[in-house]
């Protein structure tokens, strides 16, 4: 894909991945930011002009100190799409992600072209709490995000062996970096009143989900849906949270179906 | 020198399996491990230990907080600070201190700092700390990348609040207040001298330097460790073109006195073993919440006393290790004498926060040592930086009149007598 940066008028400095032509996607990625290799990206790009901003605190984006809390996160996503001149795109949000996309679609809902939320954060049930991402360890991310713990571990270190304690180091910072930022809408409890708004969306809404997620159970999937006028449920087997990763084929064909 | 004798007030009756049952002493920490009665006697017997203090001559005692643990049992360290201003009268009152960014308004910590300063008559020290991680985040839900901004406003906040003598409006990105008119308003003008506890970060240094304050480096791994963070403290204060008064910076260190060094083993060996190997087991994964440190701070490579590595150091430390690696300060009273002087000399400290009583240890113990130390080691410190002797910037200034607790109690207690 290719790679530019762009300055919101807020200031914050924003890379941006994008790739294919057609109908504009924009992507949010997960508090886990965007990987060195994101294949269904790449795939979404065969049927639609793909963009992937990475927010602020991630990767080469910079300008965390401007970002404080949803409102800032929400109105920073509008900005990114007024900078990149796109009308109406679709919007496609994953974990994080996916709440800022849905918070998106309730403040300017007539400006969605369609929306997925992919596994996003934003709502609580007391009854089904979601584990405390920030308190993990390195090596206990991947049992929470993957249906096949091994091959996400790999993932999510991209081959860097948290044993040697520089990798380690590098690991821990960029984490840091990466949750500081997540921790201003997600932290203690990754809820900030979304339920409020989520009456407000009006556009087609795909709810995507990996049967396996053990971060953010199936269970929410039913709590969205019945909030949301025109929604759906896709349940992806042998995919945990990071089900866009993997399992990217079926992910996308999910989604360009929907899109379709 | 001051020396201060703190208690963390650790509970004292963790199992002895805690280390392999529980994953943390801090924040998940099974409730039902504390026993209110127990608890009772507790508290009782740790601030009866403050008050001995105070009687043997110590210039402060100490107190701070701490949420949801079994390491230091004072959510509101003022509460016991406050029955401390009622039974002494000359130790100053070290409350190192109040977590700023954690009551709202943060007005309440001007407040109940007042309301101690004038109650013990002016022998307040008042210490900001950011909290731990494990405190801030963890147990009171502060986002850790936004917990320095609103300290930073809190801490505005209340010197502003402390200092002006007319109500004003206070429009802030965590607080808004329309009126802030402090009653009380303390003893000390303009306020009471203020402490600083941190970890290693150029950001604390720089704001101890900005503002005068005492930087009071807290640390459980001892002098020899806390010489590096140290020596860059004093680097700081050079290149800032500040005096470099001993008194600006304090150091906590765990100290243990015997009649020889091979009784202070006998004595205090496995309570020294239940601080480090109960106490300080804390789950690392809350120790230090993304965003809590700058990016900044863990590129320094600062040592984190409570990361993984160290908590699986501790277990394996023989009593020989602890005390030569600097860990703790033990043994007679002529070896103690010696160690002590090496750290004030090698760190550059005017006020030593004196650790005393350690995780289970008894309370005959805990007097045992604090009287050796008070009157063996501590008259042969004293005077060790004679060119700053008069420098009283960082400790308080009681009102030379005030109110003795002896003659309190009894007039407390006599009945109403008409005026004639």
């Amino acid at each position: 894909m290719n790679s530019r940066m762009i300055e919101t008028g807020r200031g914050t400095k924003v890379r941006i991945l994008d790739a294919g032509s057609g109908e504009p996607l924009i992507f949010m990625h997960g508090a886990g930011g965007l990987f060195p290799e994101n294949p269904f990206l790449d795939q979404l790009a065969q049927h639609y002009h793909v963009f992937a901003p990475e927010f602020p605190g991630f990767g080469e984006s910079t300008g965390e100190a401007l970002l404080e809390d949803m409102l800032d996160f929400t109105l920073h996503g509008w900005d990114v799409v007024h900078e990149l001149g796109l009308t109406r795109p679709h919007i496609v949000g994953h974990s994080m992600g996916g709440m800022i996309a849905a918070e998106m679609a309730a403040l300017a809902p007539n400006d969605v072209s369609k929306l997925v939320l992919v596994a996003p954060a934003g709502l609580w049930l007391p009854e089904h709490p979601i584990p405390d991402i920030f308190s993990f360890l390195p090596h206990e991310f991947a049992q929470y995000l993957f249906h096949d713990r091994s091959q996400g571990e790999a993932m999510l270190t991209g081959g860097l062996d948290l044993k040697n304690p520089e990798a380690l180091k590098e690991f821990y910072i960029g984490n840091s970096r990466r949750l500081s930022m997540a921790g201003k809408i997600l932290f203690p409890v990754p809820n900030r009143r979304l339920s409020k708004r989520l009456y407000r969306l009006s556009a087609p809404t795909l709810l995507v989900w990996g049967k396996s997620d053990a971060l953010i159970p199936p269970v929410y999937a039913e709590q969205f849906k019945a909030q949301i006028a025109n929604a759906k449920i896709v349940e992806i087997e042998k995919a945990g949270h990071m089900l866009p990763y993997e399992q990217p084929e079926e992910f996308v064909r999910s989604v360009t179906t929907f899109l379709q | 020198m001051k020396f201060t004798w703190f208690n963390l007030m650790p509970w004292p009756s963790l199992p002895d399996n805690f280390r392999e049952e529980h994953r943390s002493v801090w924040v998940d920490i099974p409730n039902r491990l504390y026993d209110p009665h127990k608890g009772h006697f507790v508290y009782h017997e740790y601030m009866d230990q403050l008050e001995y203090a105070d009687s043997l001559g110590y210039d402060g005692i100490g107190v701070n907080e701490h949420h949801q643990n079994g390491y230091g049992l004072m959510p509101s360290p003022n509460i016991i600070a406050a029955g401390l201003a009622r039974r002494t009268s000359q130790a100053a009152l070290a409350v190192i201190g109040n977590s700023l960014a954690l009551y709202n308004p943060p007005l309440r910590v001007a407040e109940e700092f007042a309301m101690l300063d004038v109650i013990s008559g002016g022998r307040l020290l008042a210490g900001f700390p950011v909290g731990t991680s494990m405190d801030t985040n963890y147990c009171y839900g502060q986002i850790p990348g936004l917990t320095r901004d609103k300290y930073a406003e809190a801490h505005e906040l209340v010197m502003r609040a402390w200092h002006e003598d007319e109500p004003f409006a206070f429009d802030g990105k965590y607080n808004q207040l329309r009126y802030v008119n402090l009653w009380p308003k303390p003893i000390q003008k303009p306020n009471p001298p203020i402490y600083i506890p941190g970890g290693g970060s150029v950001e604390t240094w720089d704001f101890c330097l900005d503002n005068d304050y005492n930087y009071s480096y807290l640390s459980f791994t001892g002098y020899l460790r806390g010489k590096k963070l140290l020596d860059g403290y004093w680097d700081r204060v050079a290149a800032r073109g500040k005096d470099e008064s001993p008194y600006r910076a304090a150091f906590a260190q765990t100290i243990c006195v015997a009649d020889t060094d091979q009784q202070a083993e006998e004595m205090y060996a496995e309570h020294v073993n239940y601080f480090y190997n109960r106490c300080l087991h804390v789950h690392s994964g809350f120790a230090d919440a993304p965003g809590y440190r700058t990016i900044k701070t863990i590129k320094a490579d600062v040592l984190n006393a409570l990361s993984e590595e160290m908590q699986s150091l501790f277990p394996n430390l023989t009593w020989k290790e602890l005390v030569d690696e600097g860990y703790i300060i033990a043994g007679s009273p002529a070896t103690v004498r010696e160690r002590m002087e090496d750290l004030i000399k090698s760190l550059r400290v005017g006020h030593i926060f004196c650790l005393i009583h350690i995780g289970n240890m008894p309370d005959w113990k805990t007097r045992y040592s604090t009287k050796l130390f008070a009157e063996q080691v501590m008259p042969h410190l004293r005077d060790m930086w004679p060119e700053w002797k008069d420098d009283n910037r960082w400790w308080c200034q009681p009102l030379d009149e005030r109110l003795q607790p002896e003659n309190g109690i009894e007039q407390a207690r006599q009945d109403a007598r008409m005026p004639l």
